[in-house]
């Protein structure tokens, strides 16, 4: 059975075989059981699954935080698997944006200086300005952390982000600490993201419904994938049924 | 069967094992401190009284021309009087074929048969003197040691005059010569100095005292007034030559043994009270910032129905478990550290044996003031976490609020990129811990800037002492006052290049009630080879005029310039002079009275007297210079300027100089664990933080920086503060260390600045090196995942 939908666009990943255990021995975990997969560029794509599934542990050798233990990752023709630490910094740096259940923003920064935390050390950034303009924060730019409701912490996740003009946007149950209302908002840019930049942006989550406003659907089970979905009618954010 | 919570308590200590073991050693040196000074002190006075009873030490001292030993029973009959003894006291110089330089012996009496009433000895080698033999002497077994002198061997000595070859019967020890220096000299030197005990017929017949003594030794009741013995003695032996009788304290071995005492005394409690302090401080510190990172696990817990006291019990369990585990091992420490240096104490101070106890108090007072301190820094958290509703200590934090530092960093902020802003509003907006962080880095220098201080303040004295003050190469000293014919012979053996006499006089200055039992220095109106300094390392001119009193002097004396002293001499005529005060400096070394020469000589109606004489000489003819010295019989002592730097030297790296180097020891350790604490707290405070910029991309050494640069601006803003606390506590340490009549010199000194600043860097750079360490290794998935 093939697991691979036609490909229109580049591939921006290409995983074969990807296994991923913990531990070893009798108290070994498999994560990841031999997953083949192809992520399209510029796609919004939804890993879906229950808790335990894998669904974060791919996400995270995607994202170039984590290593399998077994098979190969490329990330269009750079083999990620292949990379130093080095270079995966480097990867981290210039190609990634990431997005936290809870936010990460670092306290002692306001929301402007976040997101120029990552556009100093990046190569082609937008402007600060830009990217809290485009998460609609252009208003609180100079608010710390504290001062800000989870919705708007987490929008200011988002500009950081995406801040760096990255190729890919990794988000680990992004709605997961907000409200509905919230939570459909944070989506909603993160759709914009996607439709303004073109990044192919990745969301793990366990909320089946997110999978509305997805291109592809990834559902994860058991550390494998039980079933690949192309979304042919996708939804805006705000139509979501929660 | 373990609690699940005293599991978890388990646990939880091996999981900070390395911070725990670091306020557990800074603890431990602490308590260690206190105990190991408590037992000195305790020790060392202990064997004092053990050794002085056991041995009957006698209480007053009344040497005399000479005196019929009827002269006794009038002494016996003094109220208070429980004992009198008779004997012969005299100076001797022993000639060893190996040593060119004669060398200075006391010489004393036994009775002819049995025990001594009082000035017992103890006999360590071979056997007592035979009743009979007038040619064999009982050796000081120190200088024995030093010589490798055994019993039977020969010995010849020079006294009164009479050269003789002598027997060693045996070697002893006595509670009279427990430390003993050549005389003039502040250090002990084994080598250099002797006691010969005789039988008393021998020694009367070379004195030409038969059926006499030269100085009646007292013992006195319980409840005896010694002011008054001494005076009543004095009255009895006037008309003897009597030159003044003086009790235990004023007994030169006795007064060294109980001013090392005393300072040691007052360094036990001056000084462990400052180290356990900064100890109490830093562990308060690290256990408020411990107990709050456990801030989700405590509302779990009460979330689970254990209530408020149950929470508090187990952290204070973990909390007594560090506290008390550093207090005990500190206590052990000092014990074996205390019996060490007792040891080192026994090569300068002669006891036969070492009675080591530690007052329990001691170990009491260290347990306590740790566990006070560590529990103080836990219930004051626990109290701020207690007020929290379980839900909402559990959940995650609100985020730091910030926004009161950005002004601040924004007047700044042009300048600074993110990172940095980063580190600058973590120090500002958090303001109490910054400066804490920084004080006890600071506390920590501080001590370390105190004991080395102290240390060079004892080298410099050194250092001066040979350099500036004495530049000569040999002192002489005559057997008693000299005229200044003396002074031409000695100038006009082969190879002196230079004299300059002296004369000091031994006397009793007073002042209405405070007295001060020394000597006077005569000086020449310009010395050139001993001079006179103040603590500014100027010359002292000496005047006709008056006495320049010394300032420690002045304080015991409580005179000051333009009042007049009396002085009581106690030798020659003894008269009783009254003279101006005109000046008080602080004095380099010591204690001394000056008076220009002449002067002193006018006064005393003796002119052109000298009681000893400086010498400079070409060292070629040393040997020729040595031998003229040698056999000359008015010459009671010859003393070279390099033996004496090089036992003071030894003194002061060894024995009691050791404790010092010990304090600096710890007190570098305690700045290390300090620094390394405030490093692994600040690792632990930020791991999520570092974490998510490495998410972000940022290099090991970009978010390395965030950590570290904070670690580097707290370190540097310690090192002013570390230097400003260190000079007060300097002064703090050097009173600990001094003694009414010694004073300790403090004197900023960079090198030892430069040198805890270089101990703080090196401190911080390998707890930055640790946690750097920590940064490459921070699992990134895991740190974010968790959420506090």
């Amino acid at each position: 059975m093939s697991r691979r939908p036609t490909a229109r666009k580049n591939e921006a990943f290409v995983v074969n075989s990807v296994s991923r255990v913990f531990g070893a021995g009798h108290t070994a975990v498999h994560a990841l059981r031999g997953v083949d997969l192809d992520i399209p560029e510029s796609e919004l794509v939804v890993l879906l699954g229950p808790s335990g599934s894998g669904k974060s542990t791919l996400l995270n050798i995607l994202g170039g935080l984590d290593r399998p233990s077994e098979g190969t990752v490329h990330f269009f023709d750079r083999d990620l698997t292949a990379m130093s630490d080095v270079e995966l910094t480097h990867y981290r740096r210039h190609d990634v944006g990431f997005v936290f259940q809870f936010y990460n923003l670092m306290p002692s920064l306001t929301a402007r200086e976040n997101v120029e935390l990552v556009t100093e050390i990046a190569d082609d950034p937008m402007s600060s300005g830009e990217a809290l303009a485009l998460v609609g924060l252009e208003e609180r730019t100079d608010h710390f952390p504290a001062q800000l409701s989870g919705g708007e912490q987490q929008r200011v996740a988002i500009a950081r982000a995406i801040a760096k003009r990255p190729t890919v946007v990794f988000c680990d149950e992004p709605t997961g600490a907000l409200d509905s209302q919230t939570g459909q908002a944070v989506l909603r840019v993160l759709q914009d993201v996607n439709e303004e930049t073109g990044a192919t942006i990745l969301i793990v989550t366990h909320a089946a419904a997110t999978a509305a406003m997805a291109d592809r659907v990834i559902d994860f089970a058991d550390g494998q994938i039980r079933d690949v979905r192309i979304n042919e009618h996708k939804v805006s954010a705000e139509e979501i049924e929660w | 069967m373990l609690s699940p919570l005293d599991r978890k308590l388990l646990r939880d200590l091996w999981r900070v094992k390395g911070q725990a073991t670091a306020i557990a050693a800074v603890i431990a040196l602490g308590v260690m401190l206190l105990v190991m000074m408590d037992g000195l002190v305790n020790s060392l006075q202990e064997t004092k009284d053990t050794y002085y009873e056991r041995h009957r030490l006698a209480d007053v001292f009344a040497p005399v021309k000479r005196a019929p030993d009827r002269v006794l029973d009038d002494l016996k009959a003094i109220p208070g009087v429980s004992a009198v003894v008779g004997r012969v006291n005299g100076a001797a110089l022993i000639d060893l074929p190996a040593q060119e330089v004669p060398i200075r012996a006391q010489v004393v009496s036994l009775p002819r048969s049995g025990d001594p009433i009082l000035n017992g000895y103890r006999l360590a080698e071979g056997r007592r003197i035979d009743s009979d033999r007038d040619n064999e002497v009982l050796l000081l077994k120190a200088f024995a040691d030093a010589r490798g002198l055994s019993p039977g061997d020969d010995l010849t000595a020079t006294i009164n005059g009479a050269r003789r070859i002598y027997t060693i019967a045996g070697l002893a020890q006595s509670p009279e010569f427990v430390y003993t220096t050549p005389p003039g000299e502040l250090a002990p030197d084994d080598a250099r100095f002797a006691v010969l005990w005789m039988n008393k017929p021998a020694l009367e017949a070379l004195y030409d005292l038969d059926g006499a003594f030269n100085e009646a030794i007292l013992a006195l009741g319980r409840g005896a007034k010694l002011p008054a013995v001494l005076g009543q003695a004095d009255r009895i032996l006037r008309g003897y030559g009597g030159t003044g009788a003086y009790g235990l304290e004023d007994q030169v071995s006795n007064r060294f043994l109980s001013e090392e005492i005393t300072s040691l005394r007052a360094s036990s409690r001056g000084v462990p009270p400052i180290f356990l302090g900064v100890a109490a401080f830093l562990l308060n510190i690290v256990v408020s910032r411990m107990i709050q990172s456990e801030r989700s696990q405590i509302g779990l817990l009460k979330a689970f129905g254990y209530g408020s006291a149950a929470v508090s019990a187990h952290y204070l369990k973990f909390i007594l478990v560090i506290a008390v585990g550093g207090a005990v091992a500190g206590c052990l420490l000092g014990i074996l550290a205390g019996v060490n240096v007792a040891g080192f104490y026994q090569t300068y101070y002669k006891f036969p044996f070492l009675l080591f106890r530690v007052d329990p108090a001691a170990f009491l007072v260290g347990i306590l003031v740790s566990v006070a301190a560590a529990s103080a820094g836990g219930i004051f958290v626990l109290r701020g976490v207690f007020v929290l509703a379980p839900a909402t200590a559990m959940r995650p934090p609100v985020p730091a609020d910030y926004s009161r530092s950005a002004g601040v960093v924004r007047a700044l902020g042009r300048w600074l990129d993110q990172p940095s802003r980063m580190i600058a509003r973590r120090l500002i907006r958090q303001p109490g811990k910054s400066v804490t962080a920084v004080l006890s880095i600071a506390a920590g220098m501080a001590l370390s800037v105190a004991m080395l201080t102290l240390m060079s303040g004892f080298d410099r004295t050194v250092r001066v002492n040979f350099s500036l003050v004495d530049r000569s190469d040999v002192t002489v000293t005559f057997a008693e006052p000299l005229s200044r014919k003396a002074v031409h012979e000695l100038q006009s053996i082969k190879g002196v290049v230079e004299v300059e006499p002296f004369r000091d006089v031994d006397v009793v200055l007073r002042n209405g009630l405070h007295a001060h039992r020394g000597a006077i220095s005569g000086r020449v109106a310009e010395p050139r080879l001993n001079r006179a300094i103040d603590d500014g390392t100027n010359t002292i001119f000496l005047r006709r005029d008056g006495l320049i009193l010394s300032e420690a002097l002045a304080e015991t004396l409580h005179i000051e310039p333009g009042e007049t002293l009396t002085v009581e001499v106690r030798e020659g005529r003894r008269p009783i002079l009254r003279l101006p005060v005109i000046g008080v400096t602080e004095a380099f070394i010591g204690a001394p009275a000056y008076l220009q020469l002449d002067a002193l000589n006018r006064v005393l109606g003796e002119p052109n007297r000298v009681s000893g004489s400086y010498l400079r000489t070409d060292s070629i003819y040393n040997d020729h210079i040595y031998r003229e010295l040698k056999n000359s019989p008015a010459i009671a002592g010859v003393s070279l300027t390099d033996d004496t730097r090089a036992s003071l030297r030894k003194l002061l790296d060894t024995g009691a100089g050791a404790m010092r180097y010990i304090m600096a020891a710890i007190a570098a350790i305690i700045t290390f664990g300090i620094v390394y604490n405030s490093a692994r707290i600040a690792f632990a405070e930020r791991e999520q933080e570092l974490a998510s910029l490495r998410v972000m991309g940022f290099t090991r050494g970009e978010a390395a920086f965030v950590l570290l640069g904070e670690l580097a601006v707290i370190t540097f803003l310690a090192l002013p503060i570390g230097s400003g606390l260190g000079y007060y506590l300097s002064h703090a340490v050097a009173a600990g260390f001094s003694t009414d009549l010694y004073r300790i010199p403090v004197m900023f000194d960079p090198a030892s600045y430069g040198s805890a600043i270089i101990a703080v860097l090196i401190a911080a750079f390998l707890s930055g090196w640790v946690v750097k360490r920590d940064v490459d290794h921070l699992d990134m998935v895991a740190a974010l995942k968790s959420r506090d």
